[in-house]
């Protein structure tokens, strides 16, 4: 299975392709949601997952999830949105525009592991 | 400077003796750790010095903070994930049809520490009961520090983390500060109380189900069968109680048999007769 980990922070990259690595996903990497888009057109297989921060240069996350959502081709794409915007009102923007699960950050390897659990993407008790 | 012998058994025999927790010895890290703050709290320099003043003169309080340390646990939201599927798909079902004259449903978080198992449990029979239906949860700890902070209902953004689906978390909390809390309409569901589960147990009407879900890990096989048999005791003849995944009635209390519930295990009164009173035939 592939993850692909959408964030402008190298060194928060770094720490969300050590977790999806640990749950046996080869990780793909991107700097903001255009690079990201860019590589999509590229892959000859969808990645299953990804994992996408909000606030990206060239394009931010909300408009990825938007315009995977609008691409029947990467429509089996589990998406979720990790953040430092902790607002309810975007929480509700992000699941409207298409995302799957909200993380808030600061989050801890735990917590993000059982996200993924919950939609499905990790075996019960992989983090325990 | 780490517990001594000494330290640790003054520790362990307090805690056996006011929550029935045995603490084997490999724990004194775990004793440390948890003592450190309480310590701090009270302006002892270390957990030693606090510990031998306590053994000087002894102080109901401290021994409660010391109590209250070693008892509570950090807790996820939907923990484990299939009781509640099983109450989702097999027991609120079934109560849906027994209890379809009174139209209600009572459930017991057995050690609720911070308050997320009562609250899951009442997103779960928000979302799957009936209109007109109404349900109570009713949360117990041991310590009284946590039932004040269950009551506040208030998470900090990393527990809201932690097993919490998005949607639900933006359906059922609000913003209070750096803080989420639990809605109104939720709350007034849900209540908490302080309870030792190993000792006779105040008079309550009897509940549908139990979550009594990691706890007996932590008591000798007598406490375990005493604790059995008071949840019994508030259990309907035709209720169900869940365990955690790693306990069993099985060897301890016969009176109960388990029984599938979905993609687990649940535990029912054997013939509807109450757990400690002598089996039929």
């Amino acid at each position: 299975m592939r993850a692909m980990v959408i964030d402008d922070s190298r060194a928060m990259r770094m720490i969300l392709k050590r977790i999806v690595t640990k749950l046996n996903f080869e990780a793909v990497e991107a700097g903001d949601g255009k690079e990201a888009l860019d590589l999509l057109t590229e892959m000859a297989e969808v990645p299953e997952l990804a994992l996408i921060d909000w606030n990206m240069p060239n394009m931010n996350g909300l408009e990825f999830v938007s315009h995977v959502r609008a691409d029947p081709r990467l429509r089996e794409m589990t998406l979720v949105m990790v953040t430092t915007e902790s607002e309810q009102s975007q929480i509700v923007r992000a699941l409207a525009a298409g995302a799957h699960e909200y993380v808030i950050k600061p989050f801890t390897e735990g917590a993000m592991i059982e996200k993924l659990a919950l939609l499905g993407l990790v075996p019960t008790g992989a983090n325990s | 400077m780490s517990l001594t012998q000494a330290e640790f058994s003054f520790v362990s025999t307090l805690v056996r003796r006011e929550a029935s927790i045995v603490l084997a010895p490999g724990k004194e890290y775990l004793v440390e750790a948890r003592l450190i703050p309480v310590a701090r709290a009270v302006g002892a320099a270390n957990v030693n010095e606090f510990l031998a003043d306590l053994q000087r003169k002894p102080n109901p309080a401290n021994q409660r903070k010391i109590i209250d340390a070693l008892t509570t646990n950090e807790t996820s939201w939907f923990r484990d994930r299939e009781p509640f599927a099983a109450l989702t798909d097999v027991v609120i079902p079934e109560l849906v049809k027994s209890r379809s004259a009174a139209r209600k449903v009572r459930i017991w978080s057995a050690a609720s520490s911070s308050g997320q198992e009562a609250y899951s449990l009442a997103m779960t029979l928000q979302e799957n009961l009936p209109p007109g239906w109404s349900y109570e949860i009713m949360g117990t700890d041991i310590s009284t520090e946590m039932v004040k902070r269950a009551e506040t209902a208030e998470y900090s953004q990393v527990e809201v983390n932690r097993g919490l689906p998005a949607s639900q978390l933006v359906q059922y909390f609000e913003r209070a500060g750096a803080h989420w809390r639990v809605t109104q309409a939720l709350r007034r569901n849900v209540s908490f109380r302080l309870l030792n589960l190993t000792t006779p147990l105040p008079a309550m009407q009897p509940f549908d189900v139990i979550f009594l879900r990691n706890v007996l890990i932590y008591f000798d096989v007598a406490t375990k069968r005493t604790v059995l048999q008071n949840a019994a005791k508030l259990l309907k003849p035709d209720g169900w109680l869940f365990l955690g995944a790693a306990e069993t009635t099985i060897g301890i209390d016969d009176n109960y048999e388990r029984v599938a519930a979905g993609r687990t295990s649940a535990y029912r009164v054997r013939n509807g007769v109450a757990a400690g009173a002598p089996r039929r035939g």
